[in-house]
């Protein structure tokens, strides 16, 4: 069977649940951005997708600006990760909460 | 004549209560005689300016000169106009009320002389002349009652002069209270008239009244709600148990406001509305009733009382029943048509104020004779006064005066208005002109009393002396110069007031100096008053009769009177006690703090309660929140996914 | 292209694909979950290049797993998360639920819809398409591209000064 549209991006759901579930439920941070990482590939999968079987290539000049900003934000991310370790000696998200009630 | 006369009238006072209170007394305090000054300066300039005014309205066709009137208020469609009415009736008040102001005030140079509140009497006392004159003066309803409501703020000040009395504190505040009651009904019926006529203006209020305009019952309504206000401001039953108490102010104080004039101001309310009155026979009747009513009720009080001034104080609540008895009758007298309506409402007019006219003479006078022996004895109790008259002449002989005149002998002053009140009495309401004519009986008893007591016989009290307004020696005198003049005055006038044409002046009928003797009523009245004197001077100079004796004989009746029928007790402690304060205001004071409170701070909590609840949400867990935003999305998604 | 390669390209790297993320998020061993992560990566690469975006698949390795992946494992190594692993947090059922109702949802949608999909390769390179698309005078994402750039220059300094001792 050809491969169609709805399989790249049932690809793309299943990607993206499973980032989803790792960025809620996982402790470390790091952990989390990696999830973060993972549903913005599947995002990006879509975009692509949509942008070849629809010969459009907004898709995939979308997917760059994708790219540009998941770099960007990993490095400030890391950044305020490393520095909060730097204060706190742990990277475990449930016990930074100094917004709580 | 200018057209701001009356509005000089009636500033001039003020004006004078303006440079008192901002002038002399902050930066002149140690020359307080200049208060007096001023007061009386301003005081004789309006008196003069009423002359004028007198002469304009008698050489005036029908008696009424037409004033300027200037918008005052305007709020969309409504328009509220300012204006003076300068008419016969306001004339003679402006008269009455000068005169005997300014008579009063250098009496009270002398009185008061020492006292550290100098200024500040006078600052009241001017105030309230201004206030007085502007309620004579005013042409609507709603400036007629601010000043009704100045002149009872200027009587409470003054009642409450010595504040630092509590007898005196609690006689203004209850002289505040009681008149405000009556002053509601009045402000209802102001406002009921508004809401159907859609006018302040007395002018207009009376023609609409004449025509008919205003219905039956909505006519008797506002006309007693009015009249409540008379009551209260007159002292007429039942709001009458304010006055004597009211005696606790300085004398001239009483003599001024509780004599002569505020409590005038009640008469002259009920005379200036007099044809919406007219034109319910259900309204005239209410107040003939209380009218004659309170003339006996007062006067039997009046019998048995030991205080001078409080003697004085039922002698006034019982003549201005009759002034109020005067009014009435005529009054029904026109409703029943038994007198032709244009003649009917000058004659109602001219009948109550010729009294209140002569009355504001001869009563001053008495409050001033009785202010005289208490400077002189350092009391106002009579059981131990006596002898007087060897010891103050002028004292005695103008009393002498006022008292003959109040008991209505011909032909001094009291005989000629009050023989008109009972003429129409007896033509028109028979029963009341029975308590008149034993209330002439009862008011002959109980002024010759004081008049014995007072001035014959011998002195029984102690030499010692701590008067009211300043210490002097041991012995008796006669009061100074500054007091006796104006007595003098006062007492000419008592004598000769009656022949003055104010009557026919008013519209009313004048009877001629010996005529008035052909009538029978004439003689019936004069020896029940002599029957009274000869009474009064059995038991009290040539002891005929004990005192005594008669007492016991007639205790119970004794005892309700000097008790004042206990209405005192029935107002303070039964109905302000028990029903209101016990009963209603502790059902308010629940509601209040309960449901109200409850409420208001119900809401308050339960915000704060929720709060409590709902900021658990808050977790500080970032995850929680991530997890929200998603659930937010799937709805978000859900809803387009149902929804299309 | 050949069909029958593109399916079963497909379906080998799909697998890849997916195993490795479940492997990212359910490793108790971070560095190990770090290193399935550039395996997902490479995957999804080669998607890219099933889908005839050759440059994007480039981009794609050189820039996620040339350099985020490289923070990552940086960040591995400083944070010291080797020590503690990757456990579960309290939400994990919660975020289960959600994860799987998303999933459904999605499934849902995508096999519901009608995609009008055009089942032609297209024809030409899509890199020049591409920088056609970005760079022309009149339709050109210039500007879009700028402010990237200058997006980039901003992340920079952040993190440097977010890092920068004191």
């Amino acid at each position: 069977m050809t491969v169609g549209l709805e399989h790249f991006l049932i690809l793309s759901a299943i990607l993206f649940s499973i980032g989803l579930y790792g960025a809620l439920a996982k402790r470390n941070a790091v952990v989390i951005l990696m999830c973060i990482e993972i549903m913005l590939n599947a995002v990006n999968i879509a975009m692509v997708a949509f942008s070849r079987y629809s010969h459009i290539i907004t898709g995939q000049v979308f997917a760059i600006f994708i790219m540009v900003v998941a770099a960007a934000e990993v490095a400030v991310g890391l950044a305020i990760i490393i520095t909060i370790y730097r204060s706190r000696e742990t990277v475990d998200a449930e016990k930074i909460d100094l917004m709580k009630w | 004549m200018p057209s701001g006369v009356p509005l000089a009238i009636f500033l001039l006072p003020f004006f004078s209560f303006i440079v008192i209170s901002f002038v002399i007394r902050p930066f002149l305090n140690s020359k307080p005689k200049l208060s007096g000054y001023i007061t009386i300066a301003s005081i004789g300039t309006a008196l003069i300016l009423s002359f004028w005014v007198l002469a304009e309205v008698s050489n005036a066709p029908g008696h009424v000169l037409s004033m300027p009137d200037y918008e005052w208020l305007v709020i969309g469609d409504t328009v509220i106009r300012l204006g003076v009415t300068v008419d016969a009736l306001a004339a003679i008040m402006l008269i009455v009320v000068t005169s005997v102001s300014l008579l009063v005030q250098v009496y009270s140079q002398g009185y008061m002389r020492g006292d550290p509140s100098y200024s500040r009497y006078f600052a009241f006392m001017s105030l309230f002349t201004a206030c007085m004159l502007g309620l004579v003066l005013a042409d609507n309803l709603l400036f007629l009652y601010v000043f009704w409501e100045g002149v009872g703020l200027c009587s409470y000040l003054l009642i409450g002069f010595w504040f630092h009395r509590p007898a005196a504190a609690r006689a203004a505040t209850k002289a505040f209270l009681v008149t405000r009651l009556g002053d509601f009904g009045f402000l209802a019926a102001i406002l009921f008239l508004y809401f159907k006529t859609g006018t302040f203006d007395i002018g207009e209020l009376q023609s609409l009244a004449l025509m008919g305009a205003i219905g039956g019952t909505a006519l008797t309504w506002a006309a007693i709600g009015v009249f409540s206000g008379a009551v209260g401001k007159s002292a007429q039953f039942p709001l009458h148990t304010w006055l004597p108490d009211a005696m606790e102010g300085p004398t001239p104080v009483s003599a001024l406001i509780h004599a002569a004039t505020m409590v005038a101001a009640g008469v002259y309310l009920v005379a200036r509305m007099f044809p919406v009155f007219a034109s319910s026979v259900e309204a005239v009747t209410t107040v003939a009733v209380i009218g004659g009513f309170t003339a006996i009720f007062a006067a039997t009080m009046g019998l048995v009382m030991n205080d001078i001034k409080r003697v004085l104080a039922y002698s006034t609540i019982s003549q201005l029943g009759y002034m109020m008895l005067g009014l009435g009758v005529v009054g029904i007298g026109v409703a029943n048509d038994a007198i032709a309506l244009e003649e009917g409402l000058a004659l109602g007019v001219a009948v109550g104020m010729f009294h209140l006219f002569n009355h504001a003479f001869f009563k001053a006078l008495l409050f001033l004779g009785a202010g005289s022996v208490n400077h002189a004895t350092g009391t106002f109790d009579m059981r131990e006064m006596g002898g007087l008259r060897k010891v103050m002449p002028w004292t005695y002989a103008s009393f002498l005066a006022a008292s003959i005149s109040i008991v209505g002998i011909w032909p001094l002053a009291g005989f000629w208005s009050k023989e008109g009140i009972l003429d129409h009495a007896w033509d028109h309401q028979t029963a009341l002109f029975f308590l008149a004519i034993i209330t002439v009986f009862l008011t002959a008893f109980y002024m010759f009393r004081v008049v014995f007591l007072t001035f014959a016989g011998e002195y029984r009290g102690s030499k010692d002396v701590d008067s009211g307004a300043g210490a002097h020696g041991p012995s008796l005198h006669e009061s100074p110069l500054v007091m006796v003049a104006p007595m003098g005055v006062l007492a000419i006038l008592a004598v000769i007031s009656g022949w003055l044409p104010v009557s026919s002046f008013l519209g009313g009928e004048s009877v001629s100096f010996f005529g008035a003797l052909a009538s029978p009523m004439a003689w019936v009245s004069m020896i029940l008053a002599a029957g009274g004197i000869l009474l009064a001077y059995a038991l009290y100079s040539a002891k005929w009769l004990s005192v005594e004796s008669l007492r016991r004989r007639f205790a119970p009746l004794h005892t309700l009177f000097s008790r004042k029928y206990w209405f005192d007790e029935l107002y303070e402690r039964v109905i302000v006690v028990r029903v209101l304060v016990d009963g209603i205001f502790a059902l308010f004071n629940w509601f209040d703090t309960r449901i109200v409170d409850g409420i208001v701070n119900g809401v308050a909590g339960g915000t704060v309660e929720a709060g409590k609840v709902i900021r658990r949400v808050e977790t500080g867990q970032l995850q929680a929140y991530a997890i929200a935003i998603f659930v937010g999305v799937l709805a978000i998604v859900a809803c387009f996914l149902i929804f299309g | 292209m050949d069909n029958v390669g593109i399916t079963a390209s497909f379906w080998v790297l799909a697998v890849v694909c997916v195993a490795s993320a479940l492997a990212v998020v359910f490793l108790r061993d971070i560095f190990r979950a770090a290193l399935f992560l550039v395996l997902c990566f490479f995957t999804v690469a080669g998607v890219f290049v099933i889908l005839s975006a050759d440059f994007l698949a480039v981009a794609q390795v050189l820039i996620y797993v040339g350099a985020i992946a490289v923070l990552i494992i940086f960040a591995l190594m400083l944070t010291r998360g080797t020590q503690q692993g990757s456990p579960s947090g309290r939400f994990r059922f919660t975020a289960f639920l959600v994860g799987a109702v998303f999933l459904v949802t999605m499934i849902l949608v995508v096999t519901g819809t009608d995609w009008q999909a055009i089942t032609e390769t297209p024809t030409g390179s899509t890199t020049s398409a591409l920088a056609h698309a970005l760079f022309s005078e009149e339709e050109g994402f210039i500007l879009p591209f700028e402010i990237a750039a200058a997006l980039l220059l901003a992340a920079v300094i952040g993190a440097i000064v977010l890092i920068r001792e004191k």
